[in-house]
């Protein structure tokens, strides 16, 4: 079955549509990547999914089950997003504790010290972060925050927007062992967007290529070892990108 | 002399154990030169950069036997000449550009602010200027995207924007910090490019931060490798992949590479190194 289609979606912010006619399908245990240009649509077609940009069209079945543009708990459960800007996605006068422990709260689970402890040692942070605000971390030891966050519910789907651009290359080694690790014990989703191209052989088996609102080119990672590719502006990308050298 | 001299630089915060140091004893000197700064997560990158343009926030405290920008002494400068040196010859990127944005003027005026600090200009030129800008740092519909909101661009524009206006005023020196981690390699090239143009053709200073390796070794003469708040390794860029300290040579070995057949990568053995 697939954990994640979309057929034919648009996607406006008010009257301006920034995303035309995207389809893919990521089946269940797959990880799919989203890359291509900055202001492309990438995050925007994540937060249709995630029910966060609501002026969309088209079909988004999640599980099989057609998306509502309603935030239910139901679906918190089942997939959980690691948004693009950290700083901005945690709360500023939370600690570190609090931004953990609410989504346990939230959905009534208990053990909340110890599954804070362990997921706070699986993201490598220290800790003595514990009792932080945001503001006290840096830009990286953010972004494991937010990952744990995520984490913290055992989503079957996970959407992850630039979840180690913010990272230094010793702790994305880290967390994308981490996530690789998680995805091939608990059989996890994933729908990644990366502007890193190594990055997205190394987690994802397919990938989709975005320029200005539209998908150009879906292929399989394996491309990334050859550079064959059918699109023009994919070519660019993996050239500017140091191709296979 | 060089642009900018920095000795024995110490950031420390409070906690229940007493002070903690955060920088430990940095020293650096910068000329008109392209100066790269890599390290691990959390290892005083970007506190390093902040504290040169003294934008250390309590109950942060700064040390520094000597920080000297051209021959002035900015230890002694009050903080109303800091503002004013950083709104024209100092400026940082900084790491979070959309939360550095105001949030409820549109990015078209915090461009134009930041040009009407340096230069008297008429509305009509200055305009002009910021329509250029933005195209210079390659946003499609420049005019379209000025009048937008931070909160209404993505991750890559806000980078964009951020840059633009720092770059507007022509500074002498420029600390930019991880400024083009949200962008595409294509725009990201680009990008490097109009700063590389800057430090080329007007003499500007960069200290450039990043997680990237391999960009770094590209677009910067020279580099620093941080760890725990210290310099633990100095080389010239294009030594980078010779580069000998253990923790170097652990960096290099975490990047994926474009054709990667390990199946996990290399992590840092982090009990090697005392952590911050
Ligand atoms: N809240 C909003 N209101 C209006 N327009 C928006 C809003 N959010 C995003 N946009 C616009 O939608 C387009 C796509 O943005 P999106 O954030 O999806 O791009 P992206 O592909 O994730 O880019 P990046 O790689 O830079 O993060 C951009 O032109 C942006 O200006
Ligand atoms: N307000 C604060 N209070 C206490 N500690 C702080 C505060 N701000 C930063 N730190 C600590 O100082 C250390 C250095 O932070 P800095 O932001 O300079 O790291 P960095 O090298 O830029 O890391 P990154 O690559 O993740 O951005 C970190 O361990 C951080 O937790
Ligand atoms: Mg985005
Ligand atoms: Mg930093």
């Amino acid at each position: 079955m697939n954990a994640l289609t979309l057929e034919g979606v648009n996607i406006a912010y008010g009257h301006t549509q920034v995303v035309h006619d995207v389809s893919f399908s990521v089946a269940s245990g797959e990880s799919f990547a989203l890359v291509g240009e900055s202001g492309s649509g990438k995050s925007t077609v994540l937060k249709a999914i995630a029910a966060l940009a609501t002026g969309w069209s088209g079909s988004i079945e999640v599980a099989g089950k057609p998306r509502s543009r309603e935030h239910d708990k139901a679906f918190a459960r089942q997939c959980q997003m690691v948004f693009q800007d950290p700083y901005g996605s945690l709360h500023p006068r939370k600690t570190i504790d609090t931004i953990l422990a609410e989504p346990l709260q939230v959905h009534g689970l208990g053990n909340r010290n110890t599954r804070i402890l362990d997921m706070l040692n699986a993201v490598g942070l220290d800790k003595r972060y514990r009792f932080r605000f945001p503001h006290q971390l840096s830009g990286g030891q953010r972004q494991r925050v937010a990952i744990a966050r995520a984490l913290m519910l055992e989503p079957s789907i996970m959407l992850l927007d630039e979840p180690t651009s913010a990272l230094d290359v010793s702790v994305q080694a880290e967390i994308l062992n981490l996530l690789k690790r998680l995805r091939a014990e608990q059989n996890l989703t994933y729908l990644m967007v990366s502007h890193n191209l190594p990055v997205v052989g190394f987690m994802c088996e397919r990938m989709a290529v975005m320029q200005q609102g539209r998908i150009v080119e879906i292929c399989d990672t394996a491309a990334l070892r050859t550079g064959e590719f059918t699109s023009g502006y994919t070519q660019e990308l993996y050239a500017a990108s140091g191709g296979a050298g | 002399m060089a642009m900018l001299e920095l000795e024995n630089l110490r950031v420390s915060f409070p906690s229940a154990e007493g002070p903690v140091d955060v920088v430990k004893g940095i020293s650096l000197s910068l000329g008109r030169e392209r100066l790269g700064i890599v390290g691990e997560s959390g290892s005083g990158k970007s506190l390093t950069g902040r504290a040169i343009l003294k934008l250390i926030n309590r109950p942060g405290v700064m040390h520094a036997d000597r920080l000297e920008f051209d021959g002035i002494d900015l230890l002694s400068q009050s903080e109303r000449q800091m503002r004013h040196l950083r709104g024209a010859r100092l400026s940082m990127v900084m790491q979070d550009p959309k939360f550095s944005l105001h949030p409820v003027m549109r990015v078209g005026d915090q461009i134009a602010e930041a040009l009407r600090c340096h230069e008297r200009l008429r509305r009509r030129d200055v305009k002009a200027r910021v329509i250029e800008m933005l195209e210079k740092v390659r946003i499609n519909e420049p005019e379209a995207v000025a009048r937008l909101y931070p909160h209404q661009i993505s991750g890559g524009m806000g980078q964009r924007v951020m840059i633009a206006m720092m770059l507007i005023p022509k500074p002498d020196l420029l600390i930019a910090d991880e400024p083009t981690s949200a962008l595409d390699v294509s725009v990201q090239a680009t990008v490097l490019d109009l700063i590389d143009s800057l430090v080329t053709d007007n003499g500007m200073g960069l200290m450039l931060i990043s997680h990237d390796l391999n960009l770094v070794a590209r677009y910067c003469d020279r580099i620093l490798v941080m760890n725990a708040g210290e310099v633990v390794e100095e080389c010239a860029a294009g030594q980078l992949q010779q580069a000998t300290h253990p923790y170097t040579q652990g960096l290099l070995a975490a990047v994926p590479q474009m054709v990667e057949d390990r199946d996990e990568l290399p992590v840092l053995d982090r009990s090697r190194w005392s952590g911050t």
